[in-house]
């Protein structure tokens, strides 16, 4: 009994403090985030999450282009031509350059093709969740 | 220029940067984030490996003479 109690007052090991950072940059940070992946991280003086955050989404979006993935344009069309400009358009900076530069014209005759349009969605998903994050992290919700 | 990946290799290299980003998320410490990686990336795959084994299992009693 003596035993637990002297146990439960020793010093817990020290959880991650949250940083403050200035209110604007809950708006800021993600916004940067989503228009540049890993860019809301990098604001928030998180280098090494920041890194592998624009890595990832970037070498995903990029590899889903490299296999002929189709990037989808804002249509009224069938509901999950829909969602997948919605999909798209989570990769922010990167959907716009593709656009600009004409890029994932998609080629439906390779089996290929239909795995590089879903990795050129799951980019811009996983650029939404990583915006999200930088938001937690401003608002001092995560370390 | 084309790139083609396999079923399977498209599958874990969509694993290895999914996994990448739900760890940085969704963990607050470096160890938490090495492990919840680790973990993501085996249950993607072996959930991949299960999934194409589970389909090719119903392909055959479906179509079974």
């Amino acid at each position: 009994m003596a035993e637990t109690q002297a146990s439960n007052l020793e010093p817990q090991a020290a959880a991650p403090q949250a940083t403050v950072y200035a209110p604007a940059m809950a708006t800021i940070a993600p916004l940067v985030g989503w228009l540049i992946p890993g860019g809301g991280h990098f604001l928030l003086k998180k280098p090494v999450r920041g890194a592998l955050l624009a890595v990832s989404v970037s070498a995903m979006f990029a590899l889903g282009l490299l296999m002929d993935g189709k990037v989808y344009k804002p249509n009224t069309g069938d509901i999950l031509d829909m969602l997948g400009f919605v999909g798209d358009i989570g990769a922010g900076g990167l959907y716009f350059a593709a656009r600009i530069f004409d890029w994932g014209k998609g080629a439906i005759h390779l089996a290929t093709a239909d795995y590089g349009t879903k990795f050129i969605i799951v980019a811009g998903l996983l650029n939404v969740i990583s915006a999200v994050d930088a938001h937690h992290i401003a608002i001092g919700k995560k370390p | 220029m084309t790139l083609t990946l396999s079923h399977f290799s498209a599958a874990v290299v969509f694993a290895f940067f999914a996994s990448i980003v739900f760890a940085i998320t969704q963990k607050n410490t470096k160890p938490e984030m090495v492990r919840y990686f680790i973990k993501c990336f085996l249950f993607f795959v072996v959930g991949t490996i299960a999934g194409g084994w589970l389909m090719a299992g119903v392909r055959y009693f479906v179509t079974k003479p």
